[in-house]
């Protein structure tokens, strides 16, 4: 009874904030939209016994991509006063698609997936214990190239970032 | 009841459920933002119902009697947070470039590349 309440306590805060998302005018308070999408994710997660994954998602989707995202904003504040609304044609044709994908997704979802309960406990081994093992055991090449992307995109992102910047402090 | 068993009993359609709606909100945000970071926002949350996907998947994974646990389900989605994040700092990367040229994040104002006329 009480994984019912809590997740439909966690699914509520989770839709209802990205729909927060989509209305919100100023992109700060979107931001902080999805902060409460990002915490209904990971009560999600632990519902599902997914311990270790909603620790990461709170670590590196609220520690760290968020707060980029915020730094984002902020470097870019300046347009912020500019709210410019879409029109009015273009939100109508937006809702008519998403209502339709929606309805189409559930509808197919409530066919195929109605009758699934979870798995019976007959599988031994701690999760979080099998999930570091995967990840050096079967998962150790793309655990190994994910670091090579982050080195990349750290290197990426830092010459996208600075490279005009540097620019125009030799030009001053 | 059968109905009220299966809206009290949480099975994998509710979590399916939350991630479609997650993914239509997300897809109104890409379709509806003109603010490029919005847009970004968007896109994370079409990142986190494909991994609520994943998560239930792997929780209502049919286990062979005896087997180990099988975590294919969440290491798919712990790739998909890391990358998601690089994602996010590389996009935010160019959007600080675009804001240098054109004082903006507006897409409105990404014009440059367009054929004139």
């Amino acid at each position: 009874m009480l994984e019912t309440i809590l997740f439909y306590l966690f699914a509520f805060i989770t839709v209802a904030s990205g729909v927060g998302v989509v209305m919100s005018r100023n992109i700060v308070r979107g931001c902080m939209m999805f902060l409460a999408s990002l915490v209904g994710v990971a009560g999600l997660y632990f519902l599902l016994h997914a311990e270790f994954l909603a620790a990461t998602q709170l670590v590196i989707y609220v520690g760290g991509t968020l707060i980029l995202i915020i730094f984002g904003v902020m470097l870019t504040s300046r347009s912020l006063a500019t709210h410019d609304e879409p029109h009015g044609r273009e939100v109508g044709a937006a809702v008519l698609i998403g209502l339709v994908l929606a309805v189409s997704l559930c509808w197919a979802i409530g066919r195929r997936f109605a009758d699934i309960r979870p798995a019976s406990g007959t599988a031994e081994g701690y999760p979080t214990v099998v999930l570091g093992q995967a990840l050096t055991g079967d998962f150790l090449l793309p655990f190994e190239l994910v670091s090579v992307v982050l080195l990349v995109v750290m290197i990426g992102a830092a010459y996208l970032a600075k490279g005009r910047l540097h620019e125009s402090q030799g030009g001053a | 009841m059968d109905t009220l068993a299966n809206v009290v009993q949480i099975g994998l359609v509710h979590y399916l459920f939350v991630g479609a709606l997650l993914l239509v909100t997300g897809l109104l945000c890409i379709l509806l933002k003109r603010n490029a970071i919005g847009i970004l926002l968007g896109v994370e949350l079409v990142l986190n119902a494909a991994n609520i996907n994943l998560v239930a998947f792997n929780r209502f994974n049919v286990l062979p009697a005896g087997g180990r646990l099988n975590m294919d389900g969440q290491i798919f989605a712990l790739f998909v947070i890391v990358l998601a994040a690089a994602e996010a700092a590389v996009a935010l990367a160019i959007f600080l470039n675009f804001y240098n040229n054109t004082s903006s994040v507006n897409v409105e104002d990404a014009t440059r590349l367009k054929e004139e006329g």
